[in-house]
Order: structure tokens, then C-alpha cells, then sequence
């Protein structure tokens, strides 16, 4: 009962720094990607702008709710929520630290992809119940980018679960603690699927390079075209959140969660998570975006090869080289 | 095994709650002064012409059953690579084996042309 | 030259006039328009797209939503009034479209300009080719990047070196925008020595900048791979639409006004005419790229040997009437940034001939735009995107 406590108690407290991480990083993201373009950001709102983030949440709550008179309304109006629900459900099975975390779940992984892959379904709901091309087009494009990344995403993730022998993140990051971290060690079937894991990541949250379904300049707004006001919000939150968590998983998965020196693990775990957070954005404002189909070749013709050989080498260091581990 | 599953149900129900108490603060808050004209589907400014529940035809389906096909491997190959340790050489023959029939199906959708946009 | 594609239809082009019973018969097409009020039609603009799924079968498109009807305007104009009407033309490069009005004029009155005010507008026409290339490269990598994404960096990094420039022409007409800095035989401002030195200051800190854009753009591999084969436009087709300037010479024909019919001190100033062979969208980008370099050695030169002496060789004006033409017609052309901008004047219009009967623009965007029937089917939503960022047309001298 006690673990029970301590889970929901967590989980709770994981939900609530992790949503408040988001919020911040509204403001954080257009500070830094001011710096990038030489302006100054947001400046009037707070110091240092630093309100920017209250003020947009409020400004939004108060925007109409408008529905398109021939949208489906019952999934037009669950999409957004559906979105919310499954990025901030990941945060579940994290491991912070050997402490923080709600539920040490025995098949971590699985869960964390599983409830991961249910954003596309989401998306692609709000996309056809919008009852609009552009929002169409973006749903279908949403499902493509899907049949892309997932199995590279799947596969890539394989790679800790054979080097650990378990599904559980917490049995992965313990197996890394003291030793090394996959991405690090074995290198050659970690830091590549370190790499793939982290594109595949980028493409599951819709981020530059890959933020085909939402191609502002092409779909106008993607999905998110007839959303307004909070609904656009939760579609907007849902993928910051997925792309902390998914930051965290990686990090997790890879990066050796919680392990470090002279800090406690949470400030390892924190650390390493934002640094990959960040990077993400980094990316985000500098590149430009793929073309779904150019996503779809290079994931099937490169990644998915490429992540079948990682996990048969995973594998096989795992048969020649137990000790080594 | 239930206070492993537990915390989960209270965090997905903490979530789902507090995605819905935000859409409904949104709902609530907001004006309501629906018009005609605002509730038409956007399209660039100009009315929307032709039917917009039109059939997509997806260029990507022969993609789309690779996809199933991959899924399903990797539905098999996780419980493999959680025991895989008590598996060993053999459990690697065994996965390599059927990984190769998996890529040579691969190999032989791109050679097909099955990988390429349908133009 | 860059190992480009050559185009893969070298001798005959998709018909735009498509028969759609063929693709009716088969699944349905979704009709999408592309603008008036999208984020990537640059201005307003309105493509017609009949989409399979995302390929495009047909493209329709419709100009006219920023028409203004300023030909008919100039016919109540006076002469002297219409310059700062056309800095609105091209909103991008306002000084080219005002010397492609005022050379016009020049010619129907047969008025001589001065050696030096012939510099100055050449030194301004490149400095605006530079700024208009810059900006035209920053559209495109919104277009293909997204407004929140790298695309705007590099677009706001162009901006800055834009800024640069219209600071410049700020000095010496005190307008950002409307200049209004040409008139009928020269210029109305001189330039002084300190100008020269902040424009090479200027140049200097752009071409400083250069590589890091190059490296955003041309040089990134999303970048290519997005524009590279992407709306491959004929050579042979582009002439036949009247497709002038970068996107012309993208498509491997050797044209530019400033050295086939030289105006301004382009017959004494000899310039490299940039061409690329590809036809697609990534050889528009490298055209405007290596025209930038270029414009910026021209304007060192330009600078180096700007003659001393008079700027304008007509009466002052001092009345809006004053300058009156009783006959004859005159047809002038420079190549702007976009292209070749033709101003046709047929005179005897107005009140006791202050006006021209019937004034005509041949605006080069409007041409560029002509090839989109043409280009666009076949190519996915994301390319017609990348085909509009790269014909690089100006609404406001399109619909005029």
C-alpha cells in the first residue's frame, strides 16, 4: 500500500514539474530562438519576459471555442485531449531517480512505445474530424510519418532492452549504472541506435526536421487549423510534453538516466534530459523540414536496415561479451 | 504486481483529468458568439469547393503493410530480447534466421518498388 | 556550373491543360486552394490545386487579388506623379521599378541622363538585386522550413542584411521605402563620400556573412534535397513564356538585360551573367546566391569609378504638370531583380498631354508565375511550396 502511495504521490509530482517544465520552456524556446535571430524575444511580460508563458495560457483560455459547423464534434473535441492524455501518460514509467518515479513498470518499454504511438492516432483523429483539407492532409500525413519512424523507433529501443535482459527502464538504467552508458558502451551497436532513437524521437514529437503533419507553410496549420483557443493549447502542450518525456526516455534508455558523479542522481537525470531537450530545439530552429516521402525513404531504405543489424549486433555482444557489460 | 499497476491507472486518470479540466476551462471561459461564417472550414480565405470527405488515395500502402509486417516482428522480437540471455546461441540463430527472411522481404519491396512515392 | 540534373523533359512539357475525365474515372481529386490567405503565396495569390492525394494532377492559378488598377491610374496621373506610385510595384526592390518608369520616360522624351546620375542608378539597382536576392532566398527557407523553425532564422538573418542596405538608401533619400529618388533625366539625391564608405562597409559585412547562409542553404543536405529536381522548368518552355531573370538563367539560357541591352552604365560597367543549368528549384536559389556575389563586386566597381558632374540634365520640376507630351511611344526595359521589368508609355493623355494615354507594365514576376501550370503537376503539396518560394514572385507587381 505504501508503494502505492509513493507512486501516485510521485507520478503526481513527475506530472506536475514536467507540465510546469513545458510551460516554461514557451518562454525558454522564444528567448533562445530570439538569441538564434538576433531579437531580443520576449521582453515586456514579467522580467525578462519571463510571464510570457502565464500570459499566452491566459490569453488562450480566453479565445472562443470554435467548431466547424460539419466537423465531427465528439472526436473533434477528443483528439486534443486524446493528444494531452498520452504524451503526459508516458511520464509514468521514468525513472528520475531510483526514488522518482511513479510505477517501476516490469514492461517499461513496451508501455512507453505503446502509449507513445497512440499520439498518432490522436493527431490523425483531429486531422479527419476537422472536416478540413488542409487538416485532412495533415492526418494522412501524420499516419505516413507514423509507418516511418515507428519501426526504426521500436527497434532502436530494442538495443538497451538486449544489453539489460529487461523491459523495465529502471532494470535498464541500473544495468548502466557503474558500468557505462549504451550510448557510450558497446559503441557500436549503442551509439547508433542512440542516433536513430533520437531522430525517431524527433519525428514522434513532429519536431523540425520532421514536423511534416503540421507544415505551417504548406498545411497552413496542419491538424491543429480549426483548433482555437485551449483545444490548439492541448495540441500545442501535448507536444511539448512529448518531447520532454521523450528527451527523458532517451536519455533514460541511453544515457544513463540517474548515473553520474559528485551530484545526486535526480540532477543527473534533470540535466541530461534538458541538455537533449534543448538540442532538440536547437535543431528545431535550425534546419529545415523533410518532405514526407523523402521521411519514408530514408527511414525504410536506411533506419530500418540499419536498426535490424544494431539489434542482431546487441545481440551478439551480449553473446561473446557477457562479461564485458 | 498491482501496486506496479496501480500508480499508472492514478497517473493516466490524473492526466486524462487534467487534460479535461483545461479543455473544459477553455470551453468555459471563452466567448461564445458563433456565427455562420465562423464555423466554415478555413481554406486559404477562398470558399471551399468539392467535397471534402473525399477518398485520399494513400501512396504509401504497400509501405503501410510493410509496416504491419515490421510491427508484428517487433511484437516478437521484444519478448526474445527480454529473455534473451536464458536463450543464448541458439536463441541468436534462431532470431537471426528469422530477421534475415524479414530483411530479404525488405530487400525485395525495394527492388519491387514498393518503397518508392507513387506518383 | 554545379553537377546538376539536366532536365528530364528536354523536349516536350507537361501539358498544363490536363484532361481530368482520365483521373475522375479512376479516384476522386480533391480540390485545394492554395491561398488567397495562405502562409507560403507570398502576397496574396490563389493556386487552384486538384490533388491525388498529395500529387498534384492540376494546377489553376489565379492573380488579380492585389490588383490595384494603377495602369488606369497612371492614365489620370501626371508624369511627375507616377514615380512613387511604382516604388509599390515590386515592394521588394521599389528603386528598380522606379527606373524602369523613369528610362521610359527618358526615352519617349529623349532626354540624355548624366554620366554620374547613369552610375548612381546602376550602383542602386545592384544594391537593391542584393537586398531582393537576399529576401528571396529567406522566403523560400520559410517556405520550406516553417515560420517557427530554421527556416525563419535564416529569413530574419536576411532581413538584418536587408535592413543594411535600406539603411543606405535611407541616407541618401531620407525614405526606407518610397524613395521616389528618380526623375525624369537623373536622380534627385547625390550621394557623398561617406556614403561610399558605409556602402563598402556594408558590402563587406554582408559578404563576411555570406558563407554562414550558404551553409543554411545551399550548402545544407535538407536544404537539396528539398529543391534539388524539384520544379524543373525547361529552358526552351521558359522563353516561350517570357520567363526573364534568375529563373530564366536557371534554366541554362544565357540572358540579361544588363549586358544583351545594356541601360544605366551597364555598356561601361561589364557584368558576369550568372547562368545554371539544373532548371529546378535549387539552381534558382544557387542563381540568386552567386548574383548576390556578384552584385557586391559590381557595387565596388561601380563605387570605384563613379564619375564626378551633374545628376540630372532636365528642368527641375516644380510643377506637377509641368512635363507634357504630345505624341509618340516608347517601350523601355531593365532587368530587376526578378527579371526583365518593361514600362510601355504611349503619350497624349491627360490634361494637355500631362499624362500619358496609356501606360502598360510588363512585370517580370507575372511571367515567372505563367510556368506554374506547368510545373506544378506531378509534384507534391510540399513542392509547389518550394516552386512558388523559388520563382520568387512579387504580388504587387504582378497584379499591379
Amino acid at each position: 500500500m505504501s508503494g502505492l502511495v509513493h507512486g501516485a504521490v510521485y507520478g503526481v509530482l513527475i506530472l506536475a514539474v514536467v507540465l510546469t517544465t513545458s510551460g516554461l520552456w514557451i518562454w525558454g524556446e522564444r528567448k533562445f530562438a530570439a538569441r538564434l535571430q538576433t531579437r531580443l524575444g520576449p521582453t515586456i511580460v514579467g522580467p525578462f519576459g519571463l510571464l510570457q508563458a502565464v500570459a499566452d495560457v491566459l490569453k488562450l483560455l480566453q479565445k472562443e471555442d470554435i467548431i466547424p459547423a460539419q466537423a465531427d464534434r465528439a472526436l473533434f473535441n477528443l483528439a486534443p485531449v486524446l493528444a494531452a492524455f498520452c504524451a503526459l501518460g508516458v511520464a509514468a514509467v521514468i525513472p528520475f531517480s531510483p526514488d522518482v518515479i511513479a510505477s517501476d513498470l516490469d514492461v517499461g518499454v513496451l508501455y512507453i512505445l505503446g502509449l507513445g504511438a497512440l499520439t498518432t492516432i490522436a493527431i490523425f483523429l483531429g486531422g479527419w474530424a476537422s472536416n478540413n483539407k488542409f487538416a485532412l492532409l495533415g492526418g494522412m500525413r501524420s499516419v505516413a510519418q507514423a509507418i516511418s519512424y515507428e519501426i526504426p523507433l521500436v527497434l532502436a529501443a530494442m538495443v538497451p532492452v538486449i544489453l539489460a535482459g529487461s523491459l523495465s527502464v529502471s532494470d535498464i538504467v541500473r544495468w548502466q549504472v557503474g558500468h557505462h552508458m549504451f550510448a557510450l558502451w558497446p559503441i557500436v551497436p549503442g551509439l547508433p541506435a542512440f542516433g536513430i532513437f533520437f531522430m525517431a524521437m524527433l519525428a514522434e514529437s513532429n519536431r523540425i526536421p520532421f514536423d511534416i503533419p503540421e507544415a505551417e507553410s504548406e498545411l497552413v496549420g496542419g491538424i491543429t487549423t480549426e483548433y482555437t483557443g485551449i483545444k490548439f493549447t492541448l495540441f500545442y502542450m501535448a507536444e511539448y510534453v512529448h518531447t520532454l518525456v521523450g528527451s527523458a526516455v532517451a536519455a533514460a534508455l541511453f544515457l544513463g538516466g540517474w548515473d553520474g558523479p559528485f551530484a545526486p542522481g535526480l540532477h543527473w537525470m534533470v540535466a541530461k534530459t534538458l541538455v537533449l531537450f534543448v538540442s532538440v530545439y536547437w535543431i528545431r530552429w535550425s534546419l529545415v523540414r523533410f518532405r514526407s516521402d523523402q521521411l519514408l525513404t530514408m527511414c525504410w531504405r536506411y533506419l530500418v536496415p540499419a536498426s535490424v543489424l544494431l539489434v542482431l549486433a546487441a545481440a551478439l555482444w551480449v553473446q561473446l561479451f557477457p562479461e564485458f557489460l | 504486481m498491482l501496486s506496479l499497476y496501480l500508480p499508472i491507472l492514478v497517473i493516466l486518470l490524473a492526466a486524462a483529468g487534467l487534460a479535461t479540466i483545461i479543455f473544459t476551462l477553455g470551453v468555459v471561459l471563452g466567448p461564445k458568439n458563433p456565427t455562420a461564417e465562423k464555423a466554415l472550414p478555413y481554406e486559404s480565405g477562398s470558399p471551399s469547393t468539392g467535397a471534402r470527405n473525399v477518398r485520399l488515395s494513400i501512396k504509401f500502402y504497400l509501405t503501410a503493410i510493410l509496416f504491419v509486417i515490421f510491427d508484428i516482428e517487433a511484437v516478437f522480437l521484444y519478448p526474445w530480447a527480454a529473455l534473451f540471455r536464458r536463450l543464448g546461441w541458439m536463441g541468436l540463430v534462431e532470431m537471426t534466421l528469422f530477421l534475415t527472411v524479414l530483411v530479404i522481404t525488405l530487400v525485395y519491396a525495394w527492388k519491387k518498388g514498393a518503397l518508392e512515392w507513387e506518383k | 556550373m554545379t553537377s546538376m540534373q539536366t532536365p528530364t523533359h528536354t523536349l516536350k512539357w507537361p501539358n498544363p491543360h490536363l484532361d481530368m475525365a482520365a483521373f475522375e474515372a479512376e479516384g476522386e481529386l480533391m480540390l485545394l486552394h492554395l491561398g488567397p490567405q495562405h502562409p507560403s503565396t507570398h502576397g496574396v495569390f490563389r493556386i487552384d490545386l486538384y490533388l491525388d492525394g498529395e500529387v498534384i494532377v492540376k494546377a489553376v492559378p489565379f492573380a488579380g487579388y492585389l490588383h490595384r488598377g494603377v495602369e488606369k491610374l497612371m492614365e489620370r496621373l501626371t508624369y511627375v506623379q507616377q514615380t512613387p506610385i511604382v516604388d509599390k510595384h515590386d515592394y521588394v526592390a521599389p528603386m528598380t521599378s522606379e527606373q524602369a518608369l523613369n528610362v521610359a520616360f527618358e526615352k519617349l522624351l529623349g532626354v540624355e541622363v548624366p554620366r554620374r546620375a547613369r552610375w548612381l542608378r546602376s550602383l542602386f539597382a545592384e544594391l537593391q538585386r542584393i537586398a531582393s536576392h537576399l529576401l528571396a532566398l529567406g522566403t523560400l527557407s520559410i517556405d520550406l522550413g516553417g515560420a517557427l523553425g530554421g527556416g525563419s532564422t535564416l529569413f530574419i538573418h536576411c532581413f538584418r542584411e536587408r535592413e543594411l542596405i535600406m539603411d543606405l538608401f535611407e541616407e541618401v533619400t531620407g525614405a526606407r521605402f518610397h524613395y521616389n529618388t528618380h526623375t525624369i533625366g537623373g536622380n534627385r539625391h547625390d550621394v557623398t563620400p561617406e556614403w561610399a564608405a558605409h556602402v563598402r562597409s556594408a558590402m563587406k559585412t554582408i559578404l563576411a556573412r555570406l558563407p554562414e547562409y550558404d551553409s543554411m542553404s545551399i550548402d545544407n543536405s535538407i536544404f537539396i534535397e528539398r529543391t534539388r529536381g524539384v520544379g524543373v522548368l525547361d529552358g526552351r518552355l521558359a522563353l516561350e513564356l517570357g520567363v526573364t531573370g534568375p529563373n530564366l538563367r536557371a534554366c541554362g539560357v544565357d540572358h540579361d538585360l544588363r549586358r544583351d541591352a545594356p541601360f544605366h552604365a551597364y555598356d561601361e560597367v561589364p557584368v558576369n551573367v550568372i547562368v545554371e543549368q539544373g532548371g529546378d528549384s535549387l539552381a534558382r536559389v544557387l542563381v540568386r546566391v552567386r548574383e548576390v556575389r556578384e552584385s557586391i563586386r559590381l557595387v565596388e566597381v561601380l563605387l570605384e569609378g563613379l564619375p564626378e558632374g551633374p545628376i540630372c540634365s532636365y528642368r527641375p520640376i516644380k510643377l506637377v504638370g509641368q512635363v507634357k507630351i504630345a505624341s509618340g511611344q516608347a517601350y523601355a526595359a531593365i532587368e530587376t531583380p526578378r527579371g526583365e521589368l518593361g514600362t510601355f508609355v504611349i503619350a497624349g493623355g491627360g490634361e494637355g498631354n500631362a499624362s500619358p494615354y496609356r501606360l502598360k507594365f510588363r512585370p517580370p514576376s507575372l511571367h515567372s508565375l505563367s510556368a506554374l501550370p506547368y510545373l506544378l503537376p506531378g509534384a507534391t503539396l510540399s513542392d509547389a511550396v518550394t516552386i512558388l518560394g523559388s520563382l520568387d514572385p512579387i504580388m504587387g507587381e504582378v497584379d499591379r
